[in-house]
């Protein structure tokens, strides 16, 4: 009997050209995601090589990091955003590349359109110079984040040289708690785990909470796989990815997908198989998350106090600095703590099912008057399902508007930028400082506590509103 | 993009303790909409460095005359977060040849060493040493040497060896990248895409 493997191995070991002698291994990239932000230095590069691209039926390219999200059909008012996005164009023209630009009809984020559109396989390798490339791991697809010279490097050879990054599983087990949303579960690991608690890691999800979470839950916890320093996070796919697949515009068809399929079935961790670290976790510990600090670690319980200084991972130090930028003291309550913007979307919530979740909190109710409310859909497919399923009647009855697909306040490179010293509840995945606008105060969550503190004003616990329905 | 050699580095070093360093606060999203690689050394650690008017911040370690040199000493996760180069761009035209510290993020790591910074992994114990000699004495120089893996405290001659591996420590060494090194086996590259079942 062949020695037991985890489906980490499995993927990753199928895509090894060579193993370089006491260095990385040379590893084929099945698909490549590029954007206006990270690719045109990448260009550049090449022409200054004079090397051509390897297989330019394997990169896609989308406008979506410094897009605006209103005014879509308009010249982009700021000249260097323009200026990115014509040489996403260009380069994308020249060589060759599938584009999905600003105002296409498929554009959006790319981490929303690989996976809407088929692009996103199982056993695939996937990379993008976006960290946030960890999300296709939802598919049971090896993908990870790279850098400028990993781009030029893809689109030149279509590998890249990595060495082999050790592996953790970390099972959740048991029903999640009213409200939990796989937000919830992927923040509250990252509280125990600690930003750093991952790196040189690559993860693999497993048990019930995993196994009965849908493809885009499963994105979201993949997504921020990364943010405890992870290089990613896969699941192995199942009925519910098979399902997800079927009949998406550039899946598989026919004899083809018939054939995968066996292929993919067998994409599982083997009984026995050992990684070099196993974590495992309670449901019933998880309750909605939200995030007082500036870095994704520094989360807990919505009804909970905020931990004193000698009870984190990350030193005093640092910790206090994080708090004091906060405008926030150890051991206050995160309930009822000042909101003054919204923002629901990013490659992390930007999905169809973040929009239904917010939707069924605001249902009914009204905006708060100190709230600006920022809701963001991660393509032109979710915005067309908002309005067909009548989600954006609702939004609109309760004062919200909706904005046109891209990034938009998860980084901050457009316009939609959350003023210094203004607390913003966010669906994204990152409070580091500034993230969202010079000065501005990052607590992340999920689409309910968004929605509650939207209708609120204040942060507020989704459960105490849905119980008075 | 070519690199300058890496072989013997012997500098003054600049301390940043601060942990969790994300390539957010090494260059901000706002300043990655260049189209070319410069000028990006201009902006490293903006909003730490600069006020909104565009003034100095007097306390930020680098307006601090008393501190200088082609070595940054960062604390423990240094460079977590977004995978933009623009990070290790903005340290390399800074003028930063090596970043020292006792836990770096891995695409960062990656980056760095893509772009010719070496980023040298110590223990805590060598890092807390390191700050304290140079709190000691900010002219006190550290020496990393490649060829052999280690870093030394020149005052007290107290070293430690660091990891890297053979493959990168070559290209570092010799200036290549491994964009080179891939395009030298395009035919087996070739061969192995027409085994992909997708």
């Amino acid at each position: 009997m062949s020695t037991p493997q985890t489906l980490f191995d499995k993927v990753w070991d199928a895509h090894v050209i060579r193993q370089v002698k006491d260095g990385p291994d040379v590893l084929f990239i099945d698909r490549h995601f590029i954007h206006e932000v990270t690719s045109p230095v990448a260009f550049l590069g090449l022409e200054g090589r004079g090397a051509p691209v390897l297989f330019s039926g394997r990169t896609f390219a989308t406008a979506d990091h410094n897009t605006p999200t209103l005014n879509q059909h308009l010249p982009v008012a700021d000249p260097m955003s323009a200026n990115q996005l014509a040489a996403l164009e260009r380069n994308a023209n020249h060589y060759g590349i599938s584009h999905w630009g600003l105002g296409h009809v498929k554009n959006g984020i790319v981490h929303v359109v690989g996976p809407e559109n088929g692009i996103t396989l199982p056993g695939m390798t996937i990379v993008c110079g976006d960290s946030h490339t960890s999300t296709h791991g939802a598919f049971g697809a090896i993908a990870f984040g790279i850098g400028t010279s990993e781009v030029e490097m893809v689109l030149a050879t279509q590998c890249i040289m990595q060495p082999k990054p050790k592996k953790m599983r970390i099972t959740v087990n048991g029903i999640v708690g009213k409200a939990v949303l796989p937000k919830d579960v992927i923040l509250y690991i990252i509280s125990q785990t600690s930003a750093s608690g991952a790196t040189g890691y690559f993860v693999e999800y497993a048990g019930e909470v995993f196994e009965n979470m849908s493809m885009e839950g499963r994105m979201t916890v993949c997504n921020m796989t990364i943010e405890m320093g992870a290089r990613g996070g896969m699941i192995a796919p199942d009925q519910t990815t098979l399902d997800y697949l079927k009949g998406r515009e550039l899946s598989p068809k026919g004899e083809q997908w018939d054939k995968l399929v066996p292929y993919w079935q067998t994409l599982k961790t083997d009984e026995g198989a050992t990684f070099d670290l196993d974590l495992t976790f309670d449901a019933a510990d998880i309750e909605p998350q939200i995030t007082y600090g500036t870095n994704p670690g520094l989360g807990t319980g919505v009804t909970h106090q905020i931990p004193m200084a000698d009870a984190v991972k990350d030193g005093s130090a640092s910790y206090k600095k994080s708090l004091q930028y906060m405008g926030f003291a150890e051991n206050e309550t995160m309930i009822g703590k000042p909101v003054d913007f919204v923002f629901l979307g990013s490659c992390t919530n930007g999905r169809i099912e973040d929009f239904r979740a917010f939707a069924s909190i605001v249902k009914g109710r009204q905006k708060a008057d100190n709230i600006t409310a920022w809701l963001v859909p991660g393509s032109h497919i979710v915005e067309k399902q908002i309005k067909d399923e009548g989600i954006l009647d609702i939004l609109t009855q309760a004062g919200f508007e909706l904005r046109q697909p891209g990034c938009s306040a998860c980084l901050a490179m457009n316009e939609d930028k959350v003023p210094a010293g203004k607390y913003a509840v966010s669906t994204s995945n990152r409070n580091f400082e500034g993230r969202q606008g010079p000065g501005a105060r990052t607590l992340l969550a999920s689409p309910l506590v968004a929605a509650a503190a939207a209708v609120t004003g204040v942060v507020s616990d989704p459960r105490v509103l849905m119980d008075s329905e | 993009m070519a690199y300058d050699k890496f072989t013997v580095l012997r500098s003054t070093a600049v301390p940043m303790p601060n942990e969790n360093v994300d390539t957010d606060q090494i260059i901000p999203a706002r300043f990655l909409k260049a189209t070319e690689r410069k000028g990006f050394g201009d902006n490293l650690f903006r909003d730490w460095r600069y006020n909104n008017d565009n003034t100095p911040k007097a306390d930020f370690v680098l307006n601090d005359p008393t501190y200088s040199g082609k070595i940054l000493v960062g604390g423990k996760n240094f460079g977590s977060g977004s995978s933009r180069e623009h990070a290790a761009w903005a340290i390399y035209d800074y003028g930063f040849r090596c970043v020292v510290s006792s836990f770096f993020a891995d695409i960062f790591q990656n980056n760095s060493i893509n772009v010719g910074i070496l980023p040298v992994r110590v223990s805590p114990e060598f890092l807390e040493k390191i700050f304290s000699a140079i709190e000691a004495d900010p002219k006190t120089e550290l020496e990393v040497n490649l060829p052999t893996q280690t870093i030394t405290l020149l005052a007290t001659g107290e070293s430690e060896t660091f990891a890297i591996n053979e493959y990168k420590k070559d290209n570092l060494i010799n200036g290549y990248d491994d964009i080179d090194y891939l395009l030298s086996m395009k035919t087996e590259i070739e061969a192995f895409a027409e085994t992909r079942p997708f």
